[in-house]
Parts: structure tokens; sequence; C-alpha cells
């Protein structure tokens, strides 16, 4: 009996080494794109840095007291978090139901309007958000020019350059991740689940609010993780229809590196985005996995 | 009086007749298994009865009352789902609650009824249970209780235990059988495996392709099938071309070296049907249908012989009494008695 167990075990024990070898090109990739940058990036924000002098590769609390102590970035920051809260907000409310709807759909629709959903995500980000401006664009977008020589305003809608564009715009460019995340919950759903509520006398709106919403919530929740995460660390739209003045913690990290060349700034923002961001993803999704653990199941 | 009724329902989808003209009437108490093999028509009927599908033509009336203007949600049927369709996010006592709940029946009342119902589908203790921590034996109990705890005028079972393993099904099958004649609800049962219909059921229809083939006892379509399609969907059959010769005084049967007296009205070319377990094999000097045993296997408590007789393949069952069986290559004649065989017009068999 020893003796049989005996014999295969140095075979095994081979063979329980031979993967890690094959994780060096990926892990050596891993290290130098992503760990390495990240560190210095960390160690960056801790430098110093003057008009006349440049970086100094110091070990200083400056940028880090510097944007704890001043408004400007405490406002920047909230601005960044309530426009990724809200664009969260507006993708789950619409793209909930548009899963929903697109779920139910017969044979050919169903997948023509998929493509319909996730056809802009073959169109850059950027020429997405142009569309918004070329729409809503002073007194040249196109639905302002409509809208006012018909007579129905007389000034063009702000939309550009306004916090609420910039949430508007960027739940467009979002809806796919949400309606993708929802569809997918979806699938997990068993097709006679509703009849079977109805045969049991419940009507559309409660089975709608207590058989389908509670199975499909982690699907919404894990949408608005992707989305909001997305949203908070954007760049393109909240530049482009956001423009100098309505800063976004992404935007202001650009302009630190570019345009001010304060790159330790520039350097904390970034990392204290980042660590946000890690915080929120990590704690919501470990409430999440909790609270419908029997639904993930 | 008969409680449900299936007053020539049909159905179409396009050009595809799903149902045709099924006239049904079921009385109170009664349980019937809608049987064919799949794409029959007997799940659309079942999802017309439910409300899920509308009827092309035809009416379906409960108690004297039309259901066409009674939408699903108020049909009040119990539905047990093949795949379950349990709430996954519910305990399983919130999943027996919940019609209850919609009905508007007082807490305290519904604990009791969903103590009551569970612990009679054997779930006692299940209470707090999710669907997905449970078996799925027990899983299909929760949805049986879910359905019966409302206390349905009818019972639709669609296909329940086909999700089940063999051991598991046969006990689930006993104690279905049992829970309906306690409690007396009308069943319909809809399934495609015919061991299954004749366990459970008062009478069984047999459809096929959107047809009603047959509708009787189990033992009635089982013995007196009304077609071919019958004779071979309810268990195994032998089939023999034969022909009625009207000679001389009365007219005869005639397959092979075998004669019988010809039932009333056949004519020409016939074909016979007999159940392997209704033939036997003849002693020394008897007459009977030539054959010889292809191949002989032991299944414990019966024997199975695969026989080519002078008319084609033949398959006979014998208990295991004990007594010496024909060995593999043997010559043998195979005997049956007149009433155990039914004889068709056509010449049905290959």
């Amino acid at each position: 009996m020893t003796a049989a167990v005996a014999i295969p075990a140095p075979a095994a024990a081979a063979r329980g080494r031979a993967p890690w070898p094959l994780l060096v090109p990926a892990l050596a990739l891993f290290v130098a794109v992503v760990i390495i940058p990240l560190v210095l990036t960390v160690l960056l924000s801790f430098h110093d840095w003057g008009q006349y002098k440049g970086i100094e590769p110091v070990l200083i609390l400056k940028n880090w007291q510097e944007i704890w102590s001043d408004s400007y970035f405490h406002e920047m920051f909230a601005r960044t978090f309530r426009i990724a809260a809200l664009a969260t907000l507006i993708t789950a409310v619409f793209g909930a139901p548009e899963a929903y709807i697109l779920n139910r759909m017969r044979a050919p629709w169903k997948g023509i309007f998929l493509l319909v959903i996730l056809g802009p995500l073959l169109i850059s980000v950027v020429a997405r958000t142009l569309g918004w401006a070329l729409l809503f664009g002073g007194q040249n977008g196109i639905v302002n020019k409509g809208l006012m020589s018909a007579g129905v305003i007389s000034s063009p809608i702000p939309f550009m350059f306004t916090e609420t564009g910039v949430v508007i715009a960027l739940a467009h460019v979002m809806m796919p991740f949400m309606v993708l995340s929802v569809w997918a919950a979806l699938q997990r759903v068993d097709p006679q689940i509703e009849n079977a509520a109805v045969s049991l006398g419940a009507g559309p709106l409660t089975i709608t609010r207590r058989i389908i919403l509670p199975q499909i919530m982690p699907g919404v929740l894990s949408g608005a993780i992707i989305v909001f995460s997305l949203s908070a660390s954007a760049f393109a739209t909240p530049a482009i229809i956001g423009g100098r003045r309505l800063k976004v913690a992404a935007t202001l990290a650009y302009d630190e590196f570019l345009n001010t060349l304060n790159w330790p700034l520039g350097a904390a923002v970034a990392v204290l985005l980042l660590l946000a961001l890690v915080l929120i993803v990590v704690s919501s999704n470990a409430l999440i996995e909790r609270r419908y653990a029997e639904v993930f199941r | 009086m008969s409680f449900l009724e299936l007053d020539s329902v049909s159905k179409r989808f396009g050009d595809h007749v799903a149902v045709e003209d099924l006239r049904l009437s079921v009385a109170k108490g009664e349980f019937i298994s809608l049987l064919g093999p799949s794409g029959c028509g007997k799940t659309t009927t079942l999802q017309m009865i439910a409300g899920f599908v509308d009827l092309t033509s035809g009416a379906i009336r409960l108690n004297g009352r039309d259901l066409a203007s009674v939408r699903p949600a108020k049909r009040g049927l119990g539905i047990v789902f093949q795949s379950y369709a349990l709430f996954p996010h519910m305990t399983a006592a919130e999943n027996v609650a919940f019609g209850l709940e919609m009905r508007g029946v007082p807490r305290s009342e519904r604990e009791t009824r969903v103590r009551d119902v569970l612990a009679m589908v054997g779930l006692a203790g299940y209470e707090g249970r999710h669907p997905r921590r449970m078996s799925g034996g027990q899983q299909q109990r929760v949805a049986l209780a879910r359905a019966l705890v409302i206390k349905p005028d009818v019972l639709l079972l669609d296909e329940p235990l086909s999700n089940l393993d063999a051991k598991l099904r046969e006990g689930m099958q006993i104690e279905l059988r049992q829970i309906q004649r306690n409690l007396g609800t009308t069943t319909v049962l809809v399934t495609h495996d015919q061991t299954e219909a004749m366990a459970l059921s008062d009478r069984i229809v047999v459809m096929n392709a959107g047809r009603v083939e047959q509708i009787g006892t189990p033992q009635e379509t089982y013995e007196r099938p009304a077609s071919a399609f019958v004779s071979q969907f309810l268990g195994k059959t032998n089939e023999f071309r034969a022909h009625v010769e009207a000679g001389s005084g009365a007219p005869r049967l005639v397959a092979g070296s075998c004669a019988w007296p010809a039932p009333a009205g056949a004519t020409g070319t016939v074909t016979i049907s007999v159940r392997p377990e209704k033939v036997g094999f003849a002693g020394d000097g008897a007459s009977g249908l030539e054959a010889r045993v292809t191949t002989r296997i032991f299944q414990g408590n019966h024997w199975l012989f695969q026989c080519e007789t002078e008319c084609g393949p033949a398959v006979v069952i014998r208990q295991n009494s004990g007594e010496p069986q024909p060995a593999e290559g043997e010559g043998v004649r195979l005997v049956w008695r007149a009433q155990d065989m039914v004889v068709r017009p056509g010449a049905g068999a290959p």
C-alpha cells in the first residue's frame, strides 16, 4: 500500500512544479509595464518640485499636504466622484430595462439591437464625445440651431462646459458596459420563472420587483462598478465636454504633467484617484458578494 | 360531469399545426397524462391550459367556466415546471409562501400552511434552505409544495421527474401518486416516459404530431392500442404481417405456418401485434410460429430472447421461473393466445 503510493509521488511532484516556469513571460510583462511604472509613480508623488529647480528626488509629503489642505483639490475630487456616481445611476436606470427588453426580443431583432448597443464601442470615445459637441456646441450646435430657428428656445441649451453635459455624455459612452453586465445576469435567469410567478398569482409589477430585480441585481451592481471606475478615471469626455475650467482628477493630473510640468503633484493626484477607486471597488464587491451569495451560486 | 374540459382545442404557429382538434374531459380528482414524443403538442396543450399560450380555436372550460377571459394569474392552477423554476433568491419557505402572499393570506396562517405542505412533501426542517443549496429531488419537492400550497383546482405537471435519476424518479412517482390521491387534486401530467404515465395516471392521452391517438386507462392503451403508433410507443411490441384466407367455412387468419380464426371484419393483408411477454415457447409436438433463438440475455427477473421467425424478427420475454430456457441457436416455436394479439388492417410491419 505504502509502496504503491510512494512510486508515483516524484512524478506528481514534478508535474506540480511544471506550471510555474510557464508563468514567467506573463509575469515579466506584468511587472515591466504595470508594477514598475506604478511604483515609480508612487515614488514620484513624494518628490519635490519647484518652478526653477524642477523635480528633486527627495522623499517629502509636500504634494500630499497640498492636496489635503487646498479646497481646490477637495472640490475637484468631489466633482469627479459626483459625476461618476450620477453617470452610474443613469446607466443603471436606463441600462437594466434596456437589457431586459433586449433579452425578451425575438430572433432577428435580438441580434440586430445587440449590435446597435455594442456598435458604439467600435467608435473611439473621442469621436462619440465630439458628436455631443456637434449637437449642442453653443450657437453652431445642430440641435441648438434647429431649436432656435424654430423659436423653441431663445439661447443655446447649456450643455458644453457644464457638469450636466459631462454626466450625460459619460452615461452615453458607458451604457454598453451596463447593458452587457445586466444581459449576462439575465442569461442565468430561468426563462420559466416569470410563468411560475404568474401561475402563483403575481402581477407584472410584483414580478419585476420581487422576482426579476433581485436576480439581476448582481449584474446591475457589477455593471455599476465597471461604469463607476471607468467614469471616475475617464479623460476624453470630461476633457472635451468639461473643457479647461471643469476639471476632474484625470484631466487635472494630465494638466499637471503636461502644462504645469509639476509631475510630482500630478502623480499624487493620480495615485490618490487609484487608491480611492481600488477602495471603493473592492469594498463594494465584497458587499455585493455577501449580500447576493445565494443568487451567485 | 367533467371538471376540466378541452373542447376541440387547436393551436397553430404560422403554418405549423401544434395541436389539432383536441377533445378531452377530465373528471374531478382524476390524474391524466399527456403522453407522446417531443413535438407532439403535449407541452403546448399544457401551456394553453395554464394560459401562457393562446388557443387558435376551441375552448377550455374549468368547472363550466370558459378560461379564455381569465388571465393566467387568476386561473388558480398549480404548475410544476420541468426546470422547477424556483426563485433562487428566496428560501424554500419563501418560495412556497409566495403564492399565499399573492392571495393575501395572513402571515400566521401562511406560516402554518407552508410548514404543513413542506412536511407533506418530506422537507420538514428545510424551510431556511435556498434552492441552489438543495439536491434535484429536494428542489422538485419544493416546486411541488409551491404548486400545492395554493390548493389549486388543477395541478399541471410539465415533465416534473425528467431531471431526476432513475432510482429517485421511481420513488417520486410513488410519492406523487400518494399525495395526489390524498389531496384529490385534479392533475394533468405531461411526459414522454410511458412507464411514468402508466404508473401515475388514471387515464393516458397518447398524442402524436398534434393529434390524439388514443385516450384510455393504462391497461387499455397497453393491451388494446388503437394504432400502430400507440402500440410501439407504449412498451415493446412484435409485429407480423399476416393475411386473411376466406376459404371454405370460417375465414382464417394466417401468418407463416400458424392460423387462427379471423376476427370479424378483417380482410386481405393485416398486421398482427403481440407483446413480448405474451409470447411463449410451444411444448414438444405443439404447433407455433417457427423461429430460431439468435440472442439470449439474462436480466435477473426475466429472460430476453431475440428470435428470427419465419415472419421476421421477434422479441420474447419470459419470467425467470427457474425452468430451463431454450439456448442460443435452438429452434423453437412461438405461441400466444388469440386474445393477446391485436389485428390491424394493412401491412404496417416492415
